[in-house]
């Protein structure tokens, strides 16, 4: 594959709102390299820092201090019209009074195309996004589905070199959202433009994404492909925030770390340091308590049991903090079944186990 | 059914309201049905119907002084209507999309013609232009006409532009629009009802407006309801019925213009 740079790059990025003590910092010390061709996306909770970004980068807000570059180019102080950026809008925000057809052909006519290749251009976006005959209707006469494919028609129509998408399947229903995040990937991969995309939903993140920045407090959190972010979570917030992670408390002993009511998991490190074990509750098989193997965690005592339909989970105690396994419906053929009060033992999958720095 | 029903109770079912409603309907209208039915009367009476013409339409439309000021009510009107859109625009522009300091305060001294009984503004305005030697005149009218419309214009342009997404300029702007271009092909079309009632809201105001009128029109320039009043000094003719009748029809034409344009629109 030919070298294309970086799609996008920021530098010591930081946004503040406000002065002195009542000074928010929405997003600070950001250092990032998109990559040209990448499906890349900023996942985080509300509040995080993401969308900010994403308004940084389209130009719509200016930053306090750092650098953003486009391809190369820096765009300090240029206005959104100026940058080679489209961006696909949470609530769409399509123009009501145009057509479909002149909706998608906004940006080429602001451009200055010709008349033909306007038209040629909107043909194959409509075509594209599945809308054909839909070119004359107005906003309020489709679905939130159709109005969804307009405004990435209407994006793409101008060839931006990245596409900017702040939560776009947000407003959709779930089989919908789940169709949808398919599309957009294959979209993706066809068109070959860089898609940044937000949201706080991390099942979309993990499933279409090529690469991740988790965030939090206006800071990357962790950077990484999906499994990297999922099976190596760097930090106790990342471990938490993707799949849920349970996060007990443990304590540096000579043979590993000692947490309370599970025992001893292997592991080196300085004696005496607080850490934190992180295990995803998939990755624990429960087994009843008494057929006691050297490295099974326990024992502990049943205190709920969950049925979820696919899924079979148990919240366990006896632990620092209440514990939770999930069993796939699999699982349940192996008659494994408990209630509360029984006492278990944990079996944890190699690897499963995270030390994390408290 | 939902456990709490919020449906509207019919007002139907309240006790005395239809009665309230005919008396009120009577006091608004009967007077006005009353004045357009003798202004068809045959005779000089205005209290004996004596047989039915188009004699005193005939009338009006004959007389050259009530011709010239209709066409001074209609010419003011328009040009102080269109003058006042354009500056409520202005101001609910920036009152609605930018930050303003002391936004209350503006907002205050927008809307001061509203508050202020206008036999007020009239007078001080009589004194002010006379003190700077503007005299009385068109002028004059325009000048007054177009600063007690700017509230009327104001109110519907600034409710339009509070319910309009600002997202959408943005979204313009992230498709390579410039300032000019976001104004005149998505904040200006989105706007257009609302610039279409504020500006029939101002001309109907300014159309009706005789205290102000009064004191500021000079000779030629005579408006419509200040002539009225003069004529009603020399007795009433059904004359005075007849162009008063006209009146209330430009009105309702204006009215049912406005309601279909809107209906359109949306």
């Amino acid at each position: 594959m030919q070298d294309h740079g970086d799609a996008c790059r920021l530098t010591g990025l930081g946004r503040t709102y406000g002065r002195g003590a009542s000074a928010h910092h929405a997003l600070g010390g950001i250092d990032l390299a998109i990559r040209a061709n990448e499906f890349f996306t900023l996942l985080g909770p509300s509040g995080c820092g993401k969308t900010t970004l994403l308004r940084l980068i389209a130009g719509f807000d200016q930053p306090t201090v750092g650098e953003i570059a486009i391809f190369g180019r820096n765009v300090a102080g240029m206005p959104p019209e100026d940058r080679p950026v489209n961006t696909v809008f949470q609530h769409y925000a399509l123009f009501p009074h145009l057509t479909v057809a002149e909706n998608v052909g906004f940006a080429l006519r602001m451009l200055g195309r010709p008349r033909t290749e306007i038209a040629a251009t909107v043909a194959r976006m409509v075509e594209l996004v599945g809308l054909e005959g839909m070119e004359k209707r107005r906003p309020d006469q489709l679905s939130g589905g159709q109005k969804q494919r307009v405004a990435l028609a209407r994006a793409l129509a101008p060839g931006p070199k990245i596409l900017l998408l702040d939560e776009p399947l947000s407003a959709l229903d779930a089989k919908l959202r789940q169709r949808m995040r398919s599309e957009l990937k294959a979209l993706q991969r066809e068109t070959g433009i860089t898609f940044v995309f937000v949201t706080h939903d991390q099942d979309e993140a993990l499933a279409m994404s090529d690469r991740i920045a988790v965030m939090q407090g206006g800071k990357v959190q962790q950077l990484g492909r999906p499994e990297e972010i999922y099976e190596a979570p760097a930090n106790r917030f990342v471990a938490d925030f993707i799949g849920g992670a349970n996060l007990i408390p443990a304590r540096m002993g000579p043979e590993g770390a000692v947490a309370e009511g599970l025992g001893t998991i292997p592991a080196t490190g300085t004696g005496g340091a607080e850490v934190t074990l992180a295990i995803r509750p998939e990755r624990l098989a429960i087994l009843p308590a008494g057929g006691h193997q050297p490295g099974d965690l326990g024992p502990l005592t049943v205190a709920e049991r969950i049925y979820m339909g696919n899924e079979l989970s148990f919240r366990l105690e006896g632990a620092a903090v209440p514990l939770h396994v999930t069993l796939p419906r699999g699982g349940l053929r192996g008659a494994l079944d408990f209630a509360p009060g029984d006492r278990v033992a944990l079996r944890p999958e190699a690897g499963a186990i995270r030390l994390l720095a408290s | 059914m939902a456990l709490l029903d919020t449906r509207a109770r019919d007002i139907r079912n309240l006790p005395g309201v239809g009665v309230t409603a005919a008396l009120a309907v009577a006091f608004l209208y009967a007077p006005i049905l009353f004045l357009m039915l003798y202004s068809f009367n045959d005779g000089r009476s205005i209290s004996r119907l004596d047989g039915l013409s188009f004699r005193w339409y005939r009338a009006v439309f004959a007389n050259e002084e009530i011709g010239g000021a209709a066409l001074n009510s209609v010419l003011l009107a328009v040009i102080a209507a269109s003058l006042a859109t354009v500056m409520a625009t202005a101001a609910a522009l920036a009152m609605v999309r930018m930050r303003v300091r002391r936004k209350a305060a503006t907002y205050a001294v927008l809307n001061f013609p509203l508050m202020v009984p206008e036999i007020v503004t009239a007078i001080a305005s009589l004194i002010f232009f006379s003190a700077i030697g503007l005299g009385l005149g068109f002028g004059s009218l325009v000048i007054a006409h177009t600063t007690f419309c700017i509230p009327f214009a104001y109110l519907p342009i600034a409710a339009r532009l509070t319910s309009m997404d600002a997202g959408l300029e943005v979204a313009a702007a992230d498709l390579y629009a410039r300032p000019l271009r976001r104004f005149a092909l998505i904040t200006l079309p989105l706007l257009a009802p609302g610039l279409l009632s504020g500006w029939l809201l101002a001309f109907i105001v300014s159309l009706d407006d005789f205290i102000i009128s009064s004191m500021l029109s000079g000779p030629g320039s005579t408006t419509l309801p200040v002539h009225i009043y003069s004529m009603l000094r020399l007795g009433i003719t059904p004359e005075v019925n007849a162009v008063s009748s006209l009146m209330v029809l430009a009105s309702a034409l204006v009215v049912i213009l406005s309601g279909l344009i809107s209906r359109r629109k949306t």
